[in-house]
């Protein structure tokens, strides 16, 4: 072991005080980034809509004619919000479940969320009850919200029941995301054409079912998770030195574990009963997160929500952008750029550790 | 007010149908000692200071004061008991000061800013560790992450260290150095150490009083000079050993043969 040049102790908080700062800034970069493509995305569509006129618009509504007040505020901000929402939400859960489950490779997916969410509306969608309840939007969203929460309290339950591992969770949580996929199969394997074409739609992920309700109730859970999360930062902090050092300061591992698993699901399963699957952003966002601001998780966890919405606020744009007067599915999106884009991401982190 | 004392009284701890610590009692250990758990693998050293962390389920009494360690509340015993495991703090982007004010964060969580502060720099500096502090833990070898752990026990101030073979991933000078400010922890709060180590020439060195422990239980308990003898080396370790006093005072145990195992019973039915 060497050590190089000795270091005045004195100085030891004045360094981390500049590490810190800098962290802050990588944050308040990422927050002005996401705050900008904010404005692109809600100036982006098909009709023309100047960056003047949304900028004052969304100062004074009433100086837009009713057209263009209406595209505003009833179509492209709820979109570009829920989108920054949404990203938000998967950005953080995948990061704490990262951490939790201290693999790199874990996200919403890993525990067969998105995959028990698909089933629950394509369940809605085959057994017609979209017509009966409420009305279709907010059915799908009930069904796959209640399928995401069976899976969640039955992944919960098989680990307390046989000790809350990081092995047995990703276990099980593997193995129930081949079980739902396979009903997944068997659901559009018995719909009729029409109720096909209303699955694959939804399980392509889209913004286009926004509304200030469900924004409202989506801003709602963010802020309950975000702020109970906050209570266990030091503990989720202490984990990344390993399971056995958490526990060696007395921290109940298997208690953290299950309830931050409670946790990511309920954010993960409202995100994702909103807008269908979405991939790869609850597993970017964190590894972007920790490139950028590194593994204490005060500056963690909001990086990666914030990383996870800057995502998904391009992949809007994108989704508008790339086919001039299609809005292609946001999921598809978010598949194709996020691999290169974690591509990118682990041969950097290779390159940088050796 | 008096230093509070340890105590431990018929210990027992089973893996299953396993029995691997059988009814262990300690003389009470005086606070400022440093008492090195010798033996050879599987008899249950780390058995011992695991159960005294609470990660695994003995049986028996262990206190260090008034306080039960085996049964009393688990924030006091946070208080109480720092213990290193055996396997190191895992790579991450953690740089090595958060990695220890994070032990400090989830344990002591009504301290000030000043103390806090206070106890990161005496023990970044016994340790010698402010050359890494903002280094992540990804970019450090196994020796420098074995320091790092050592540094997350030592921050808490605990009256009771348990350390598992501490110097384990560390070479010649570092076991030195890391011995040394565990010593010197030790002798300046008061502390109780335990700690598990191989190496009977370093624990004769540093430790005031050494167990040593065999398959069939305890073999001896007491100064250096009292437990490092060949008679006790060949029950505990079934080897044939020399110990020879150098002229700094110490001992050092020179193993010479290893006596071959007695050959299995023939059994006949």
């Amino acid at each position: 072991m060497s050590t190089t040049t000795p270091v005045s102790p004195s100085s030891l908080r004045l360094r981390y005080r500049a590490v810190a700062a800098r962290r802050v800034g990588a944050l308040a970069a990422l927050a002005c980034v996401l705050v900008t493509l904010l404005v692109v995305d809600v100036s982006t569509g098909p009709s023309p809509f100047p960056l003047a006129d949304v900028v004052g618009g969304l100062f004074r509504p009433d100086g837009l004619p009713l057209e263009q007040r209406v595209i505003l505020w009833d179509v492209r901000l709820p979109y570009a919000l829920m989108a920054v929402l949404v990203g938000a939400s998967l950005g953080f859960a995948g990061a704490e479940m990262q951490t939790v489950l201290n693999n790199p490779l874990a996200s919403p997916f890993t525990l067969g969320m998105s995959a028990a969410a698909s089933v629950g509306a394509s369940l809605v969608v085959i057994s017609g009850w979209h017509l009966v309840l409420w009305n279709e939007n907010v059915a799908l969203s009930l069904g796959a919200f209640a399928c995401a929460c069976v899976a969640t309290l039955l992944i919960v339950w098989l680990a307390w029941r046989h000790g809350a591992t990081t092995e047995t969770v990703v276990l099980f949580g593997i193995g129930l995301m081949f079980s739902f996929e396979a009903l997944q199969w068997l659901l559009q394997f018995i719909a009729d054409a029409n109720a096909l074409q209303q699955i694959v739609f939804w399980s392509m992920g889209s913004l286009a079912r926004s509304t200030w309700g469900k924004i409202a109730l989506l801003t709602c859970v963010f802020t309950t998770c975000t702020l109970w999360a906050s209570v266990d930062v030091a503990s989720l902090t202490a984990l990344r030195a390993g399971d056995e050092q958490a526990r060696s300061m007395g921290i109940s591992v298997e208690r953290l574990r299950l309830v931050a698993l409670a946790r990511i699901s309920l954010l993960s399963a409202t995100a994702l009963s909103f807008v269908g699957t979405i991939g790869f952003v609850g597993l970017v966002g964190p590894h972007v997160a920790r490139l950028l601001v590194g593994d204490e998780h005060r500056y963690y966890l909001p990086g990666a929500a914030l990383a996870g919405a800057i995502m998904l606020a391009s992949a809007s744009v994108l989704s508008k952008t790339l086919i001039p007067g299609v809005t292609l599915p946001i999921g598809i999106i978010t598949a194709l750029v996020g691999v290169p884009l974690f591509m990118l991401l682990v041969s950097r982190r290779r390159r940088l550790h050796g | 007010m008096a230093e509070p004392m340890l105590h431990l009284d018929a210990l027992c701890v089973r893996y299953g149908a396993r029995v691997v610590l059988d009814g262990l009692s300690l003389a009470p250990v005086e606070p400022g000692t440093t008492v090195g758990l010798l033996g050879p693998n599987g008899v249950g050293k780390s058995t011992l200071l695991r159960a005294l962390a609470r990660l695994a389920s003995p049986t028996g009494r262990a206190t260090v004061g008034s306080f039960d360690l085996l049964y009393g509340s688990r924030r006091e015993h946070t208080r109480q008991v720092g213990y290193l495991p055996q396997t190191l703090p895992q790579p991450s982007s953690l740089l090595v000061y958060e990695a220890v004010r994070s032990a400090l964060r989830a344990t002591c969580g009504g301290l000030s800013d000043a103390t806090r502060d206070r106890r990161l720099q005496q023990v970044f500096t016994r340790l010698r560790l402010h050359p890494l502090a903002m280094s992540p833990l990804d970019r450090l070898s196994g020796g420098q992450r074995q320091m790092v752990g050592l540094a997350q026990v030592l921050v808490r101030d605990t009256p009771l260290l348990l350390l598992d073979e501490p110097t384990s991933a560390l070479d010649l000078r570092w076991q030195l150095l890391a011995l040394e400010a565990v010593g010197e922890a030790a002798r300046q709060r008061g502390a109780i150490v335990l700690v598990a180590m191989h190496d009977l020439n370093l624990a004769s060195r540093f430790c005031d009083r050494l167990v040593l422990l065999s398959a069939d239980g305890l073999v001896a308990d007491g100064a250096p000079a009292d437990v490092l003898t060949p008679p006790n080396l060949r029950r505990a370790y079934r080897v044939d050993a020399r110990v020879e006093r150098t002229a700094s005072g110490d001992y050092v145990a020179l193993a010479e043969r290893a006596i071959p195992d007695e050959p299995a019973l023939a059994c006949d039915n």
